[in-house]
């Protein structure tokens, strides 16, 4: 087809607004599939998530008839949801400090011209190149309460200090935000160390002849100019912690749901219960609150680009 | 001065060697688990090293995943070929032939992208049911597909956008069209951007596992993610299998990593919108 269009776009050189018109129009005809698969499968998707959690679908049969708010009422008065909003909150506290935290040190001491660069940075993003499944399975043995981590602790000399780790009924959720710390803090060190490589020398020398130290250097002219990094690194993370899924799924929800999520508890009810409204209900307050985190941060960075 | 700076210089070192040895603890303690057979396995001796090196787990968990492991071949290498081209053809389109709301589509495209996948699973499977292809690999590559244009696109889009407009305008006089000048100028320009989205898809897709889950839960079709929890869901936690099982499957993508870091590094910036 195309090579049909090029020999015609060709024999015409005096049509040229024509043929420009006709490319435009190829443009689009490439584009169109795409913007179709996605229109469906995401905001189609999202909309039709959206009435089956209205609908009274809760039987493996498909029933779209319509229920008003009961998925919703259930949910709102499920215990289980009611644990899983606070598991996230807990989750979101320590998974994205222990990231941001983590990442900002880490990239800020390799940029101090270490020796063993490479080697430190390609250490702290490996975890990041596996699955969060690998995650959850290797730490899930290190975090045995009787024994794993435990057995180093107690080698140390601190005998009585005995976590139960992912066995915590009240906090088992931070033992978690630590699997997903391990794979995601070397990213955000990433994010951070091509920040910091992108300010110029002058700024730092300038500050330097100024009398700033190392700490001021940080505060004043470092921190602010990486606050759109730590704004990616917040999203990043916010948006990780509500999509939790793989670690729960691995290691169970504990006990009295202490290591339960929305996403889980999301799967749990729709595909293994076939509460499809209920599910849907439970994806959709994902996405709801995903989208207050997400939205603000694409527009700035659009902004950005734009300038 | 000096000793104060010498106790500057080793509490940083000691510090990023502290934090080497938390991210390696894990890929040791598996290797370790993984070199021990099963009747040596207690969690009291998980920090004892194997009493002879013993293949056994490796053997016993790659017979019972190979299946598994191809089934992740399968699916991840046309999966990333075919949302890598979908997201050059994409990305040349929003970069050199705007039109009016293009942006706004390429907007759309990665606010998708961040959204939890929750949302769209239950219509997923029930339009992969209507189509047959619920339950099959060519169901899961279809998704895979379809979910990894919003990033490819982004991706091929940041950097064609800096490809010059004048070269593109040049190729328009000399004659070329809409194909002429992708063939012409921008795939000779797009090699990098290849390699950067192919190793970036193809991470993602191997390690993808809630999807994969859901579409393909079956335990024989099922891609390695999926057989490594179902390691871990038997009755007594074989943790020696569950452990080489985990090692066996994070070769691939960890082998790419260490070969390809470069590209990994350029497709984690530029993805992250931050590059």
């Amino acid at each position: 087809m195309h090579t049909d269009l090029t020999a015609r776009a060709k024999s015409l050189p005096a049509l040229l607004p024509k043929w420009l018109r006709d490319d435009r129009k190829i443009a689009i005809l490439m584009l169109a599939p795409s913007i179709i698969a996605v229109a469906v499968f995401i905001y189609v998707f999202m909309g039709w998530t959206l009435y089956i959690s209205v609908s009274n679908w809760d039987r493996p049969a498909l029933d779209l008839s319509f229920a008003g708010l009961k998925n919703w009422q259930r949910l709102v008065n499920d215990p289980r949801f009611h644990i899983d909003l606070r598991n996230l909150v807990l989750f979101a506290v320590g998974y994205m400090s222990q990231c941001i935290v983590i990442g900002f040190l880490l990239a800020a001491l390799l940029n101090e011209r270490i020796r063993g660069e490479v080697f430190f940075r390609t250490v702290f993003l490996m975890p990041f190149a596996v699955s969060a499944v690998v995650s959850g399975t290797a730490w899930r043995w290190l975090q045995v309460p009787s024994a794993g981590i435990n057995l180093l602790i107690a080698n140390m000399g601190f005998e009585n200090f005995r976590p139960l780790w992912y066995m915590h009924p009240k906090l088992g959720m931070l033992a978690i935000t630590i699997m997903g710390a391990w794979q995601f803090s070397g990213f955000v060190m990433a994010l951070y160390l091509a920040g910091l490589r992108a300010i110029p020398d002058e700024l730092r020398e300038a500050a330097v002849i100024d009398g700033a130290g190392t700490i001021a250097l940080y505060r004043h002219v470092f921190i602010p100019m990486l606050r759109p990094v730590t704004f990616t690194a917040i999203v990043l993370t916010g948006a990780g912690s509500i999509g939790n899924f793989e670690i729960p799924s691995i290691i169970g929800t504990g006990p009295g749901f202490a290591t339960d999520t929305l996403g889980f508890y999301m799967f749990e009810q729709t595909f293994r219960s076939s509460r499809y409204g209920l599910g849907a209900a439970v994806a959709t307050f994902m996405l709801v609150l995903s989208i207050p985190l997400v939205l603000p941060y694409l527009i700035s960075v659009l902004r950005e680009e734009k300038e | 001065m000096s000793w104060h700076r010498l106790l500057a210089g080793s509490t940083k070192y000691a510090v990023l060697i502290a934090f080497a040895a938390f991210y390696l603890v894990p890929f040791y303690v598996m290797i370790l688990t993984g070199l021990k057979p099963l009747e040596d396995i207690s969690s009291f001796e998980i920090w004892n090293m194997p009493k002879s090196l013993d293949f056994g787990s490796f053997r016993e968990a790659w017979n019972q995943m190979d299946s598994n492991f191809w089934n992740s071949v399968r699916i991840t290498i046309p999966g990333a070929i075919v949302s890598t081209f979908l997201g050059s053809l994409n990305g040349y389109v929003f970069a050199k032939w705007g039109f009016r709301g293009s942006n706004w589509i390429l907007f759309l495209f990665v606010f998708g992208m961040f959204l939890p996948g929750q949302g769209i699973l239950i219509p997923l499977v029930w339009v992969l049911q209507f189509m047959g292809l619920y339950g099959k690999v060519n169901g899961l590559i279809m998704a895979y597909c379809i979910f990894g244009i919003p990033i490819t696109s982004l991706l091929f889009y940041r950097y064609y956008a800096s490809v010059p407009d004048e070269l593109v305008d040049a190729s328009k006089i000399d004659g070329c069209g809409f194909f002429g000048i992708y063939r012409r100028i921008i795939l000779p320009l797009s090699g990098p951007t290849f390699a950067v989205v192919g190793v970036w898809q193809c991470t993602r897709i191997w390690n993808e596992y809630l999807m994969a889950l859901v579409v393909l839960g079956n335990p024989a079709r099922a891609p390695v993610t999926v057989a490594i929890k179902n390691f871990s869901s038997m009755g007594v936690i074989p943790w020696n299998l569950q452990m080489a099982a985990a090692l066996i499957a994070s070769v691939p993508t960890i082998a790419v990593y260490l070969l390809l870091g470069k590209l990994f590094m350029r497709g984690l910036l530029e993805g992250s919108l931050s590059g």
